[in-house]
């Protein structure tokens, strides 16, 4: 977003020790997610072990950022005072092609939801919203 | 014993016997910001036990929800040495749940009676269930990785799942009206509901959206207000002033992901419960009279019947036709005006109405002859109760 305004939207805790590999990622760029050193199993959101063989040998390992949409809404409540101005806003279900989802905002779609579907394949974004944090969003391989 | 021969010694010998309510309508029209869950669940309790024709005294088991704490709840109504009691959270999953524990109480001797009570000034002290201020704290996957993209409230995550709905199965938006206009019909015909007017189609499908695909009217109605049930014995039942109302059957199950949302929209944790449930009871689906189903939002309704086999999977939505769902229906829902209509006592005052039907009292919204009826809560935690008179 380049705006000049201050950004007044909801940060994600950067504090938090099991989720700092994940922000420190996204602000090269690049998306990360768990897996399991036994077991090769992918999760998301960040957890103590492995949900399927409860290992704790856990690594961060790059994915492709390919996506589809699994579910979306659009938000016209104003439960935020940080996107009052801009309702209703878009808010997808992604599945990541190596299976986890994730919740993410998605970008370049006019505001007739043209085209729109679900399962519909999405491209990772990254946008730099503060100098310290990036939040990956979505937009449609047209 | 195997688990088949527990269910079915457990049936039918734990009861309802008292129930209380405040007028919903009344409070929703007279916010308070001082009002008080203790105040409220004091007002529920005294109708409860003035039902039952029982005194404080005979209550050695207390659990309270909402009512932030059972200690102070207990210490206000002169309840010293409760032999069992707890707090329940907050969350509407803990009607049904709380109804269990209380059986499961009384059924094992840890307690003769029980009083379940719950108290909420929700509308009064503005509860939102979503947004700034709510899911935060440490540890907060939520916080961290859905409210950065403004995703945040348990409607928004029905909405997911509807919109999911609607495009494997094609389920009409319409279907989500004949919810909302089946509660509203049934709230007209209850002097305690609080909304009154007529709703056609159109005024549903004119209605401002909230998380869209749902409306305004796909969402519960949060209000002040209270509710007390009162659990014995069957053996204790017979005396009392009301005829018993029993336990046949209840169960649970689970979906614990890291989303409220459940991506079979809860088929796979339902359908493994229902048979349990129906066989526990000993009857079958079209047995049952009427259904209470929890309906925070309409959806639910749907993804209900089907995990609890009234319908095929994804066949929900042409299956709630106004007439098949109505007072003289097949399967009369939510007869009191459920949570869009009536208010949203998070699952307690559907109890209530379901006890009440059972009785006979429910006047112009009484189901005729209704012997067996339903009440199921779908979350994360599901439970549900076949209750007989
Ligand atoms: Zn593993």
């Amino acid at each position: 977003m380049t705006n000049d305004a201050p950004y007044k939207r909801p940060l994600p805790d950067l504090e938090r020790k099991l989720t700092q590999p994940y922000w420190e990622a996204t602000k090269r760029h690049e998306l990360v997610i768990q897996q399991c050193d036994a077991c090769q199993h992918l999760w998301f959101p960040p957890s103590f072990c492995c949900p399927n063989c409860l290992g704790e040998a856990i690594s961060w390992k790059p994915v492709s950022g390919r996506a589809k949409i699994w579910s979306w809404i659009d938000m016209w409540q104003m439960y935020f005072r940080g996107f009052a101005d801009e309702r209703p806003y878009l808010v997808a279900y992604v599945e990541l092609e190596e299976g986890p989802r994730l919740m993410a905002n998605l970008v370049d779609i006019d505001e007739e939801r043209t085209g729109l579907t679900c399962d519909m394949p999405l491209e990772i974004v990254f946008d730099d919203v503060t100098p310290e944090v990036t939040l990956p969003r979505f937009r449609p391989i047209r | 014993m195997s688990r088949d021969t527990l269910k079915r010694d457990f049936r039918d010998k734990v009861a309802i016997v008292g129930v209380g309510t405040t007028d919903f309508g009344a409070m929703y029209r007279d916010l308070d910001p001082q009002r008080s869950n203790y105040q409220l669940g004091l007002t529920a309790f005294k109708a409860a036990i003035e039902d039952c024709g029982l005194t404080r005294d005979d209550i050695d088991g207390i659990f309270t929800s909402r009512v932030p704490d059972t200690v102070r709840m207990s210490e206000i109504l002169g309840i010293r040495h409760p032999r069992f009691s707890s707090t329940l959270p907050g969350g509407g999953r803990y009607s049904g749940l709380g109804v269990q524990y209380a059986a499961m109480a009384v059924y094992s001797g840890m307690a003769d009676t029980v009083a379940l009570i719950y108290g909420n000034n929700g509308r009064s002290v503005g509860a939102k269930y979503g947004g700034d201020g709510e899911g935060g704290g440490p540890e907060s996957n939520s916080a961290d990785f859905d409210v950065p993209y403004g995703m945040t409230s348990p409607g928004a995550q029905y909405g997911l799942m509807y919109r999911r709905h609607q495009a494997l199965y094609g389920t009409p938006a319409e279907a989500l009206g004949h919810l909302a206009i089946n509660n509203r019909n049934n709230a007209m015909k209850n002097p305690i509901s609080v909304m009154k007017n007529p709703l056609s189609m159109e005024d549903y499908l004119n209605t401002r959206f909230i998380a869209e695909p749902l409306r305004l009217l796909d969402y519960c109605l949060i209000n002040d207000g209270a509710v007390c049930i009162i659990v014995t014995s069957a053996e204790r039942a017979r005396d009392l002033k009301q005829p018993p109302i029993y336990i046949s059957a209840t169960q649970s199950t689970s979906d614990f992901t890291a989303q409220y949302l459940s991506d079979n929209f809860y088929y796979d944790s339902l359908s493994s419960m229902a048979p349990d449930l129906f066989g526990a009871a000993g009857i079958d689906r079209k047995d049952i009279d009427f259904a209470q189903i929890y309906d925070n939002f309409t959806p639910t309704v749907l993804f209900s019947l089907e995990g609890l086999g009234f319908c095929g999977k994804g066949e929900s939505g042409s299956w709630v036709t106004p007439e098949r769902i109505s007072l003289t229906g097949e399967l009369p829902l939510n007869t009191s005006g459920g949570h869009t209509s009536e208010s949203y006592m998070q699952g307690w005052a559907m109890h209530v109405e379901a006890v009440r039907q059972l009785r006979g009292e429910c006047g112009d919204r009484q189901v005729a002859n209704a012997e067996f009826g339903l009440y199921s809560c779908t979350s994360p935690v599901s439970a549900a109760h076949i209750l007989r008179r």
